[in-house]
């Protein structure tokens, strides 16, 4: 195999996985989008919130120990414990529902039947509130993120996951594959199925897509509208919280961590808002587009194109099919 | 006509006690009263019509029994109980299903999926179990599979099961609407206008569908129609509306021979 060639398949491969991580992000969106017609601007910051309380919880962090200290003049930090991963997760978890019920009592049940650009800034709102209670709640110091995806100490012997890329053998070719990426995609997938038979199979999963359609017609069959946003709500948490935890272990966990949203945008825009196949078809196209644009195209340029590619790209699928790869298409009937 | 006692009609159904009665209802939207000190009663069994010429108030009654709106005044007695006042997805659990004038479907979801939100009230496994979908959760959507299988047989829309409901002709919606009500196996059935629109075949087969429901599974059925000849030949009795008053109230012969009615439907000479 020809070493251009090879070098191409790699960076396609590398593609792929980052592309997983935008659709994990863009997951979060569609669903809140679907369920309630709300554009929620503050699901990057739902992740960095989840990955911020992920890691508090496992270090033993006392919440608010800055604000306690100010007031009362003491000096308390840590709990001095440190909790399972599983466990931790599992509380954080809780924490995200808490959140999502917290969110719906106090923001959207005010809120319902407005025009969707008031909801929209009502999530803007969210977001930097979130952002500044996540400050508050756990400081501002970057952390690493350690569950188990980037540490071998709790894994069976033999099995490696080590963050470090690893280079695999094919056709007499060395590959680079980042070993948290691979994480990363079995995960998504797992998440996605997952998702997909909640929503096909179940009562709560039917009831979520009726509110989606038809808001009378789910209240005149018994749906509490007010249960169900709860429930989105907390799913999408759930999901912020997956994605937190991957982008976390790639660059630790920071507050630029919220501007994932933004890469989120033009893979919303390309796979349709309402789709959850488009979210993930859209971030691998967004994901392999930008690898291999800066593969052929970054050199005759000047390099960087990764940082504008996915939004020409959205700007181009805006003139051309608004409506997105998987979308539904606006007929007005006259 | 106000007795408890059951009875049974000429063609052999049997008419039992008071479900529902409304007493008293007044709504008013602002300055405007939409429904004025109403009172009547729907029972067990029967086949109840809700006639009046367009903006009589016909569809806000039914909105008042289903939740929809609050009356200022009056009061409503269900099942021998007064009902506080309830957002409408409580007053659906209590067993009360309706359709809308304007057809409200889930378009984006199959014939099938559309009759299963129906069964949400016998469906009442908790969310872990559904989350993994082990235990009650399995039995239960198998269970109520085949419940709503019969209905979809009953209601002559097998053909249709898989597809989307937004890509259905309107007389077909309307008869998706009505099995995803009949799904929930309710106490009472309110139907706003079920004939509307349609042509003459398919206000047949409504007709049809409407009678074999009452005699087939005793449902309750209260509904709304402005077309006279329609609802002389299906209910039981029938409550005339004008203006938001109650004008009239009896079997349709009474009703038809009743001059305020007259007067309503044919319009009256003011000299």
């Amino acid at each position: 195999m020809p070493e251009q060639l090879a070098f191409a398949i790699e960076v396609f491969l590398n593609g792929l996985m980052s592309g997983v991580l935008y659709a994990l992000v863009a997951l979060g969106f569609v669903l809140i989008y679907k369920a309630s017609g709300i554009f929620n601007f503050a699901q990057g910051v739902m992740a960095l919130f989840a990955a911020m309380t992920l890691v508090g919880i496992q270090n033993g962090q006392v919440p608010f120990s800055h604000l306690i200290n100010a007031i009362l003049g003491t000096h308390i930090h840590h709990f001095g414990w440190h909790i399972h991963s599983v466990l931790a997760i599992a509380m954080t978890v809780l924490v995200m529902i808490a959140l999502a019920w917290a969110v719906q009592k106090f923001v959207f049940r005010y809120l319902v039947g407005q025009e969707p650009i008031i909801l929209f800034m009502a999530t803007i709102g969210l977001a930097y509130f979130l952002e500044g209670f996540a400050d508050l709640m756990w400081g501002s110091e970057i952390k690493t993120l350690d569950v188990c995806l980037t540490a071998n100490a709790c894994l069976p012997q033999g099995i490696n996951l080590a963050i470090d890329e690893t280079t695999y053998n094919w056709f007499g070719y060395g590959f680079f594959i980042d070993n948290l990426d691979i994480t990363a995609t079995i995960v998504a997938i797992i998440l996605v199925i997952a998702l997909v038979a909640f929503s096909q199979y179940t009562k709560q999963g039917r009831a979520m897509r009726a509110v989606a359609d038809d808001h009378q017609a789910a209240l005149s069959v018994g749906i509490s509208l007010n249960f169900i946003w709860v429930l989105v709500w907390s799913v999408a948490g759930f999901v912020a919280l997956v994605a937190g935890i991957m982008w976390g272990a790639k660059s630790g966990v920071q507050f630029s961590l919220s501007l994932i949203a933004l890469k989120a945008l033009p893979v919303l825009m390309l796979g349709g808002f309402t789709s959850i196949p488009g979210a993930i078809v859209g971030g691998l196209i967004i994901g392999v587009g930008e690898k291999l644009f800066e593969f052929w195209v970054g050199p005759l340029v000047g390099g960087a194109t990764e940082n504008w590619f996915a939004y020409v790209l959205a700007l181009v699928f805006l003139v051309f099919r608004p409506q997105g790869l998987f979308g539904e298409k606006i007929i007005e009937r006259v | 006509m106000s007795t408890q006692e059951s009875y049974v009609t000429e063609d052999g159904r049997t008419i039992g006690p008071t479900v529902m009665e409304m007493k008293n209802i007044t709504l008013r939207f602002g300055g405007v009263k939409a429904i004025t000190d109403i009172s009547f009663d729907i029972r067990e069994g029967e086949v109840r019509a809700i006639i009046g010429p367009n903006g009589a108030g016909k569809s806000s009654m039914l909105n008042v029994i289903s939740g929809f709106y609050v009356p200022q005044e009056g009061e409503v007695w269900y099942k021998g109980k007064k009902r506080p006042p309830m957002k409408p997805y409580q007053v659906a659990e209590q067993g009360i299903a309706r359709t809308f004038q304007n057809i409200a479907l889930f378009e984006g979801m199959t014939v099938l999926d559309n009759v299963m939100t129906g069964r949400i009230r016998q469906m009442n496994s908790g969310l872990l179990s559904q989350a993994i979908w082990r235990g009650k959760a399995e039995k239960e959507e198998i269970e109520n599979r085949e419940a709503v299988e019969k209905i979809i047989d009953f209601l002559e829309i097998q053909a249709i099961r898989k597809t989307p409901v937004g890509r259905l002709p309107y007389g077909l919606k309307k008869r998706v609407e009505l099995a995803r009500a009949l799904a929930a196996e309710p106490s009472i059935l309110l139907l706003d206008e079920p004939m509307a629109g349609m042509n003459v075949e398919e206000k047949e087969d409504m007709s049809r569908f409407i009678l074999d429901m009452n005699d087939e599974f005793g449902t309750t059925i209260a509904l709304i129609e402005h077309d006279m000849g329609v609802v002389m030949d299906l209910s039981d009795r029938v409550v005339v509306m004008d203006y938001g008053k109650k004008i009239g109230d009896g079997t349709p012969d009474e009703v038809r021979s009743n001059q305020a009615v007259i007067d309503a439907y044919l319009g009256v000479a003011h000299d």
